[in-house]
């Protein structure tokens, strides 16, 4: 039982990180290759925490504060380039991180952070709260997509001069869904220190960016149900398949490299067609999430 | 209402524009002809803000609005209608038309809604339908639209009738006749020139970048005979 507890919060905090890339990459059309970078603020930020005595719940929006903040600079930054400038320049965030980590001694440097306290309720209480939250960013990205600012996003995503011309500040958009993402990154980081109750620098690097954005490819972007359920699957195959673990790099890349050449929408974009196949009368309408 | 002085632009080296000026009232209509890399757009996308010109002034309702970013300019009442329409494939028409008057108070958001489904009754018939999966003429409309949507005091029209078939054609003019009616005044690219000259009060022919003619656009020196193209 403790063993499926481990399982499934594993892939509760994944699609919880996913949705927080599907935030930036889906929503608002910003390709991040360093978003493990901010779960590893997130952890870092809570570990610090949970080990001076703060109980978990408290180092939430501690941890969401620190990765949202890091997030607006590096928002900042990025606001000049886009498209595989913007991947590249995260990329770079990404090596950052990993980089000062390793040198910073109060941050455990590259032994890392050990001994992080468990969660109120143990494994339990830990599996409840992943839950809660992630169920509350599902909902509220829900809400996002298909309020008036959820448009703003795709018509951003979908073309920025045209949104430009049509009075929305591009800008300050994209800032917003940097750091609406990056905090619940951060979050996740959070909740991911007391799971594994151990971090270091290789916990947060590239390999674990590549990771989230091919849960958001195959799941499509911007699709909700398909990032949740591509997250979902892609978290928890390396346990059941070692040699995912092994190869994680190699594996990712390769299914990146195939879901953008034979199904460039995911699993939402496939769950489209289906339904307009099945209904071919119907005139092409939205999804909803 | 609109008051471009001396306008000049660049793309680095070349000099697109040179020194082009004019004035328009409200409820006036400019049409801007020309052959292809004449300046037209580049006139158009100076006023919307896209091109910052390396020199002249943009003065609208006596504001100088020339340093003004183009999201800020579009709120102060510059519509465009971009060249090719450039509507957001993956929304919905009625979404499309929510982005593009945003930045007006929502609580006046249903009745703008209405003013374009009044004009464009088939909107209204595919609001939830994807704007990707319109006809061109429908994109057209709603590209058109989604400009209402900001209730703008000058509307930049680029390419009004390209790939469109005479019929859509001429149900867009009949458009712009509705909108010059609500005192907006119309500044109008069109590939056929005797469209747009017939339609405008006002024209400059461009060439090369150079105004090579401006007055009324009744006495335009190409209103008559066959278009540029």
């Amino acid at each position: 039982m403790a063993y499926e507890m481990i399982v499934l919060t594993n892939m509760l905090i994944a699609i919880l990180f996913a949705q927080s890339l599907n935030l930036i990459t889906g929503f608002c059309g910003q390709v991040s290759l360093g978003h493990a970078a901010f779960l590893g603020i997130g952890a870092y930020t809570s570990a610090m925490l949970t080990k001076a005595g703060w109980p978990l719940a408290a180092t939430f929006i501690p941890a969401m504060v620190v990765a949202g903040m890091i997030g607006v600079i590096v928002g900042a930054a990025s606001l000049r380039v886009r498209h595989d400038f913007l991947a590249i320049t995260t990329m770079g965030v990404s090596f950052l991180f990993t980089g000062i980590i390793r040198k910073q001694d109060m941050l455990g440097g590259e032994m890392g952070i050990a001994g992080i306290p468990a969660a109120y309720g143990g494994r339990v209480g830990l599996l409840l709260m992943t839950l809660c939250l992630t169920i509350l960013f599902i909902t509220i990205m829900i809400y996002v997509k298909r309020s008036w600012m959820g448009f703003v996003f795709e018509s951003i995503a979908e073309d920025e001069d045209t949104a430009g011309v049509l009075g929305i500040d591009v800008r300050r958009f994209k800032l917003f869904a940097f750091v609406l993402g990056t905090a619940g990154a951060g979050l996740a980081g959070a909740l991911y220190a007391h799971q594994v109750r151990f971090i270091g620098p290789d916990s947060f690097g590239f390999v674990e960016s590549v990771t989230v954005l091919s849960m958001v490819i195959v799941g499509g972007i911007g699709s909700i149900w398909g990032v949740t359920i591509a997250a979902a699957l892609l978290s928890v195959m390396p346990q059941f398949f070692q040699v995912i673990d092994d190869y994680k790099l190699l594996v990712y890349g390769l299914l990146l490299f195939f879901a953008m050449r034979f199904l460039p929408d995911g699993l939402g974009g496939l769950a489209k067609r289906f339904r307009q196949k099945r209904n071919p009368d119907r005139s092409p309408e939205r999804s909803q999430a | 209402m609109l008051d471009v002085q001396h306008m000049i632009s660049r793309y680095g080296p070349v000099t697109a524009l040179h020194d082009a000026s004019f004035t328009l009232e409200g409820g006036e209509a400019l049409a801007l002809v020309g052959t292809n890399g004449a300046g037209k757009t580049t006139l158009v996308m100076s006023i919307a803000g896209h091109v910052i010109p390396e020199s002249g002034h943009v003065i609208l309702d006596n504001e100088n609005i020339t340093e003004i970013p183009s999201h800020i300019r579009a709120r102060r009442g510059i519509g465009l209608v971009p060249e090719g329409r450039r509507v957001f494939p993956d929304l919905t028409v009625k979404e499309n038309l929510i982005t593009g008057g945003y930045v007006l108070p929502r609580s006046s958001e249903q009745q703008r809604l209405n003013d374009v489904y009044d004009i464009f009754p088939r909107l209204h018939e595919r609001a939830n339908q994807l704007a990707g999966s319109l006809s061109g003429g429908e994109q057209q409309m709603l590209a058109f639209g989604r400009a209402i949507m900001l209730n703008p005091k000058v509307m930049l029209i680029d390419e009004i009738s390209l790939g469109l078939m005479p019929k859509v054609i001429n149900e867009c003019y009949a458009v712009l006749e509705k909108l010059r009616e609500k005192n907006i005044s119309i500044i109008l690219v069109d590939q056929n020139s005797d469209a747009a000259l017939s339609f405008a009060d006002k024209a400059i022919w461009l060439e090369s970048g150079h105004v090579k003619w401006q007055g009324l656009a009744r006495d335009c020196p190409l209103s008559k005979g066959s278009a540029v193209y």
